[in-house]
């Protein structure tokens, strides 16, 4: 029983770390339909920020609390300078967009390798995030690691506020309306142009935080992003393009299912079996879990 | 149109055969200085003599490796600095394996034919090794390689001066099981080395009266380990054996606090963790944390002290020493004595030159055992300290015998 909550919760703060890594992609990727390979450079970018901070700042809660904000704010710019410079040039040249987007993710990492050295980084996590919480249950005990339980409320608090945007404020309608009809939003005064930036904004930010979250579970080098790309375009495409809830669903569904498989087989079994099931899954509902229903004619 | 392509083709395989004789022609005549199978004379005209250096510079092992060839650096120059080997200057020419194993083997065909090095020092991954060892096989040419293996090999042309599996892993064994470990997990990444050193380790247990309660690998670069802690903290095994290399050590050890596992409760025995993996880690996730290695930074030595002055002064202050680092530092000396043992430079000369030769090394005397070309080396088990440095809480005394086939375990007469 302890064996199968624990698991259950393992799989969720995977799913948890999944959602962070692939939300800030659901909306460029998901409701601009751009191919930003970058993306895991800017959460690279999020978790250089947070060591940067560490270095100056002497706390270690203080600095990881600070960099939440700060690394929005330098992920998202390096977002706007990458869709104002170059992508906003490339719209409805995807294959094109995917190869410079990956020139420049490969140029990210050689500066990163120049400014902090090729070697990993590391930052000190603060105290109250080192240890474990304790439920008793039934006879045994169910613990639950406290870097976790910050990651999934930082992860599901960042869906809240996204939600929340894109339902409730009039620059949520505008992406809203942009999403479903470029053309009828545009001829409406909707000024796309500057729409698409503050999207790309929002969404290279989130990148930033999810680096933030990520120096509290693995490495930090130049190379981290690459390691998290695929499973950020995973979770978006078995979610379904463009629709926040799909990408919840997927993020927790894919990372319950690899802890539940990891457990029982082993690490590479259980990454191909999730592989095949989302391919067999794709098969059977080629747009994903949920669709975007728009009057678009393409 | 068939007549035309027949006789197009006949064309062509007159033209083929045309350009095959002359290519046999031309072999012909330099054939005694460079033909295929026999070894090329080095080059050691003049007043200095050449030796390769064959190093990822680039790619992901690019950390790893050029520290290794800062430290032949060094003991090269340190050479020249006092008169050379046979009265030559060593010049040494350095080649980028760019983490990439069929540019090893390319490269070490470049330094051996057309730079004609009187040796080789280089290499770190097994798969490296693999890629050049027929290279230099064909050419009789040496390599001499730095690093710690999973055993099993034994080439005439390659000097080994890293631990082999006896002198490292089994001590590594010997030290839990006196410390009263009874059952152990194994975790590694998924490649040869892991799942070599796990099938002796295995085979050690099952001889000791050890358990194996679990055995998990993860593949090279993966940085998701929650599940991994779990299962390690149910099982409850004494102490946790741990071959992963790389990336994946950081978040290994991250959930392995964050599961609440510690030092003192389940120790985890690391052989891929030297000073250098120690600092990338971070040391407060690794404190107290066990090693396994034929040398460390604070090896208490003559020859050390002056090592890690001489590294420090040329490379600064903040750079550590490792054991790979100084496996390949005393290659290069040993490679000195065995030439002018051998009066020579001919890798056959040094070769039957090579057995007993002694090196007064920062690890402590090291020998050459003639016959499987790999050294005679102390084994030493290091806890990690707060200031990432390592500290040696055991060795076995004196140097062990390299046994790269474990021949003289009887438990280890099943494996392959």
């Amino acid at each position: 029983m302890t064996v199968i909550l624990g698991q259950t919760f393992t799989g969720i703060s995977i799913g948890a770390v999944l959602l962070l890594i692939a939300l800030g992609l659901s909306l460029t990727f998901g409701q601009m339909n751009v191919i930003n390979m970058a993306h895991g450079e800017f959460i690279m970018a999020g978790a250089y920020t947070t060591y940067v901070l560490q270095q100056h700042l002497a706390g270690a809660g203080l600095s990881l609390l600070l960099a939440l904000p700060v690394a929005f704010l330098v992920a998202g710019v390096l977002g706007v300078a990458l869709e104002h410079l170059l992508i906003r040039r490339l719209y409805l040249r995807p294959l094109d967009t995917l190869l410079v987007t990956w020139g420049v993710s490969l140029m990210l990492q050689q500066l990163a390798r120049d400014l902090f050295g090729a070697p990993n980084v590391q930052t000190r996590a603060p105290d109250w995030l080192t240890g474990h919480l304790t439920l008793p249950l039934g006879g045994a005990e169910l613990s639950l690691p406290t870097s976790r339980l910050f990651i999934l409320a930082l992860a599901l608090a960042a869906v809240g506020t996204l939600a929340l945007v894109l339902r409730r404020t009039a620059l949520g309608r505008r992406v809203r309306a942009v999403v479903q009809h470029r053309e009828l939003a545009e001829v409406s005064g909707i000024p796309t142009g500057r729409v698409d930036r503050t999207t790309f904004f929002l969404g290279s930010g989130l990148a930033g935080i999810a680096g933030v979250a990520l120096t509290l579970v693995g490495p930090i080098g130049p190379a981290m992003g690459t390691n998290v790309i695929i499973d950020a375009f995973l979770v978006i495409v078995a979610g379904g393009i463009g629709r926040l809830r799909g990408c919840v669903v997927a993020a927790f569904v894919l990372g319950v299912l690899q802890s539940v498989l990891e457990w029982s087989t082993t690490v590479s079994v259980a990454k191909v079996a999730v592989l095949v099931a989302l391919v067999a899954f794709l098969q059977w509902r080629p747009q994903g879990l949920y669709t975007l229903r728009t009057r678009s004619l393409v | 149109m068939r007549a035309t392509s027949r006789s197009r083709r006949t064309v062509l395989g007159a033209l083929l055969l045309c350009g095959a004789l002359t290519a046999t022609g031309c072999g012909a005549k330099t054939g005694d200085a460079a033909g295929g199978g026999k070894a090329v004379a080095a080059d050691t005209s003049g007043d200095t003599v050449k030796v390769g250096l064959l190093n990822s510079l680039s790619g992901t092992m690019a950390i790893s490796e050029v520290t290794v060839r800062d430290a032949v650096k060094l003991a090269i120059e340190e050479i020249n600095a006092s008169g050379g080997v046979l009265g030559k200057k060593i010049r040494p020419v350095s080649e980028d394996g760019a983490s990439d194993w069929p540019t090893f083997a390319e490269k070490a065909q470049k330094l051996i034919r057309e730079d004609r090095v009187a040796a080789t020092f280089g290499c770190w991954t097994s798969a490296s090794r693999k890629a050049v060892k027929p290279v230099f096989e064909k050419n009789r040419s040496l390599l001499f390689y730095p690093v710690q293996y999973e055993g099993l090999e034994q080439s005439p042309y390659i000097f080994y001066s890293g631990a082999t599996t006896n002198q490292q892993i089994v001590p590594a064994l010997d030290y839990l099981k006196s410390k009263g470990t009874k059952s152990l997990y194994l975790v590694g990444s998924d490649y040869v080395f892991p799942r070599t050193a796990n099938k002796v380790i295995k085979a050690y247990a099952k001889a000791n009266g050890m358990t194996v309660k679990g055995e998990d690998y993860a593949p090279l670069g993966s940085t998701e380990f929650s599940t991994i802690a779990n299962k390690v903290k149910a099982a409850g095994a004494d102490a946790v054996f741990n071959t992963l290399n790389g990336d994946s050590n950081v978040a290994f050890f991250k959930e392995y606090k964050s599961a609440g596992l510690t030092a003192k409760a389940m120790p985890v025995l690391s052989v891929s963790i030297a000073e250098e993996e120690v600092k990338s880690i971070g040391p407060q996730y690794l404190k107290d944390q066990l090693t396994a290695w034929n040398y460390y930074q604070t090896t208490e030595t003559a020859a050390n002290t002056a090592f890690v002055e001489a590294y420090k002064a040329k490379y600064g202050k903040a750079k550590p020493t490792s054991d790979p680092m100084e496996a390949a530092y005393t290659s290069v000396y040993l490679w000195k004595e065995m030439v002018e043992k051998a009066k020579s430079f001919d890798p056959e000369k040094v070769r039957a030159a090579a057995d007993g030769t002694a090196f007064e090394a920062p690890e402590g005397t090291v020998t050459v055992d003639g016959e499987n070309q790999h050294l005679a080396k102390t084994a030493r088990i290091g806890r990690i300290g707060a200031d990432g440095l390592i500290d040696e809480v055991w060795n076995s005394g004196e140097p062990i015998e390299p046994d790269p086939f474990l021949k003289g375990y009887d438990w280890a007469s099943g494996l392959s």
